[in-house]
């Protein structure tokens, strides 16, 4: 419960969302205690939405120097 | 006949130097042998520091020396390795200073596909004696990249594939980094756009890909080669950034897909490899979001049940309070008979206590009392008349030892004392005395030297004028009267004043009488 969902990536707060599901189901939580979890399921949910919500697509070729270097980036006419 | 002299050794035969012989060979070779292509085994291989390559061919009687200059090495295909059997396309020159012929090599290519796999698979076997392929050198894939770098050309089908791919499961940022994916400049490229990717930092403003798909479509194994060089295995090999390898048709094997952490067989697989399906994911979060709220109020309801459960099994409060009243009663009812009894045993307690209280127990005590009362009067005067005689004893002893003589001895003590005592303050007095007249005598002394008086006896005077000290002589002058003290006496010198009459004559007050 310590680490805060705002920093997690999908995959560390979907992991986190079935854990804390699977403690719910088995019921071996006293009942205070279910409420937070409850409450840090809810959050983990939120957090998993906003991550798969960030479904943008965005390509971009990047621009190289003479040398080979990356100097910027492009759309990519393909 | 002298040798030298022989003019016939000369004869008509015509004299070169040395370099023109050598620009003649030179010419003759460059003419003859303009371009040539050579199938040969690669000797001795020697990078110089110069940039330039020299390399031997060699078959089982001659060798043949090779020299490819700086600029010209970015043009092999492949860069000769001693052993590998290759094809050399040149022109032959010659290099006068050492008297030797070579070939200017501007292309080497690997005989054959055999060679070319001959080659491959020494490669495959050095880098793996590296542990380049080693399993605990694979890095996982992130389950959900933010970012997709993909190294491949930015036209034709594979880029399009892997972004269509991409967008039906997860639509994603994606940075590509255009290398070109087969000839000369493919392998360089492609382990500097992995090196690059690498060296991006996240967040940036060229942000750092959570993960790097490198792809190319199928193709011959010599288009396919610049996949094999070890430049892009090793580029390959140290990416921190996860990487998939997705080179040619599924039946086609690279060196880079040794050394990558997931082999996509199709650059479509390696799309599918680098992001999960979103609408699974969706799916998945919104059934948990459903499980974990059923699951709560499951909880709550089977918590609400047992309560209810537990409370039908307690007792009513009736019942309680019955318990306690029938205890009640039974102590109560006992209350009144335990009192009785406790008086009827009081009363008992004082009769007996009443009888033993008669007058004879009183005279028997006074009796007794009586009895001891006389006994001690008896015993009384023998004991004042014991005390008194023992009383004048003492005094008497005492009386004895008080005499005179102790008395007198410390009187006469004294005196001595007294006596003595006065003989030292008087010598001490005397002492003193003495002591301080010979400090005044001294002091004396020492006044007499320091006053003037001595100064005298050395010679000096004391000038009085009017009977003051005169130190100056315009004081003196206007004394009326002087007095020299010398040591043994006073001089009083005549007036002086007739010497002075002179002077009032050159005085200028003189001339002032003409008014």
């Amino acid at each position: 419960m310590s680490v805060d969902v705002s920093e997690m990536s999908f995959e560390e707060a979907l992991r986190e969302l079935e854990q804390v599901v699977g403690q719910l189901e088995r019921g071996e939580v006293p009942l205070d205690q279910s409420i937070a979890l409850y409450e840090r399921g809810a959050a983990l949910k939120k957090r998993c939405e906003a991550k798969l919500k960030e479904a943008e697509e965005k390509v971009a070729k990047l621009t190289l120097d003479g040398d080979g270097n990356p100097v910027g980036t492009a759309p990519l006419d393909g | 006949m002298d040798l030298i002299d022989d003019p016939e050794t000369a004869g008509n035969t015509p004299e070169f130097t040395v370099s023109e012989l050598s620009g003649a060979v030179k010419r003759t070779i460059e003419g003859e042998f303009g371009q040539v292509r050579v199938k040969a085994e690669v000797g001795r291989v020697v990078r110089a520091r110069s940039g330039h390559l020299y390399f031997d061919l060699k078959d089982d009687r001659n060798v043949l020396a090779c020299t490819t200059w700086k600029g010209q090495v970015a043009q092999l295909s492949v860069t000769p390795e001693e052993g590998m059997e290759v094809v050399v396309q040149g022109r032959m020159t010659t290099f006068g200073s050492q008297s030797k012929y070579q070939l200017n090599a501007t292309e080497v290519s690997v005989a054959g596909v055999g060679a070319l796999m001959a080659m491959l698979e020494k490669r495959k076997k050095a880098l793996d004696a590296e542990g380049l392929f080693a399993a605990e050198r694979k890095q996982p894939l992130p389950f959900l990249p933010d970012i997709i770098g993909v190294v491949t050309s930015p036209t034709g089908a594979v880029i399009r594939d892997i972004l269509h791919r991409l967008r039906d499961r997860f639509p994603r940022k994606v940075l590509v980094w255009p290398v070109a994916v087969q000839g000369q400049a493919c392998a360089p490229q492609v382990a500097r756009a992995i090196e690059g990717f690498n060296a991006m930092s996240p967040g940036g403003a060229l942000p750092r890909p959570d993960v790097i798909i490198v792809a190319r479509g199928g193709g011959s194994i010599e288009d396919l080669w610049g996949f094999n060089e070890e430049v892009v295995a090793r580029a390959a090999a140290g990416s921190d950034i996860p990487l998939i390898s997705a080179v040619g048709h599924e039946t086609d094997t690279t060196l880079i897909d040794y050394v990558s952490d997931r082999r996509a067989p199709t650059p479509t697989a390696a799309a599918e490899m680098a992001v999960p399906v979103r609408m699974e994911l969706v799916a998945a979060v919104d059934q948990m979001g459903a499980r974990a709220s059923r699951a709560v109020t499951e909880s709550v309801a089977g918590r609400k049940q047992r309560v209810k459960d537990l409370w039908r099994a307690a007792p009513n409060p009736q019942q309680l309070a019955d318990d306690a009243k029938q205890r009640y009663d039974y102590w109560a009812e006992k209350l009144d008979a335990a009192l009785i009894r406790r008086v009827t045993d009081g009363r008992l307690q004082l009769g007996h206590a009443a009888g033993l209280l008669r007058p004879s127990v009183l005279n028997t005590r006074t009796a007794q009392g009586r009895d001891r009362l006389t006994g001690l009067k008896t015993r009384l005067a023998p004991a004042l008349t014991r005390t008194t005689a023992q009383a004048r004893r003492d005094l008497d002893q005492r009386a004895n030892r008080l005499r005179p003589e102790a008395v007198t001895a410390a009187k006469s003590r004294a005196e001595r004392d007294f006596t003595a005592t006065l003989a030292r303050l008087v010598t001490a007095a005397h002492t003193r005395t003495e002591r301080a007249r010979t400090r005044l005598e001294a002091m004396d002394r020492m006044r007499e030297t320091l006053g003037y008086r001595a100064t005298l006896e050395r010679g000096y005077a004391v000038v009085r004028g009017d009977g003051a000290v005169v130190t100056n002589a315009k004081d003196a002058k206007s004394a009326s009267s002087i007095e020299i003290e010398f040591a043994d006496g006073v001089l009083k010198p005549s007036p002086v004043a007739p010497k002075a009459k002179p002077k009032p004559k050159t005085s200028p007050p003189d001339q002032g009488n003409l008014f």
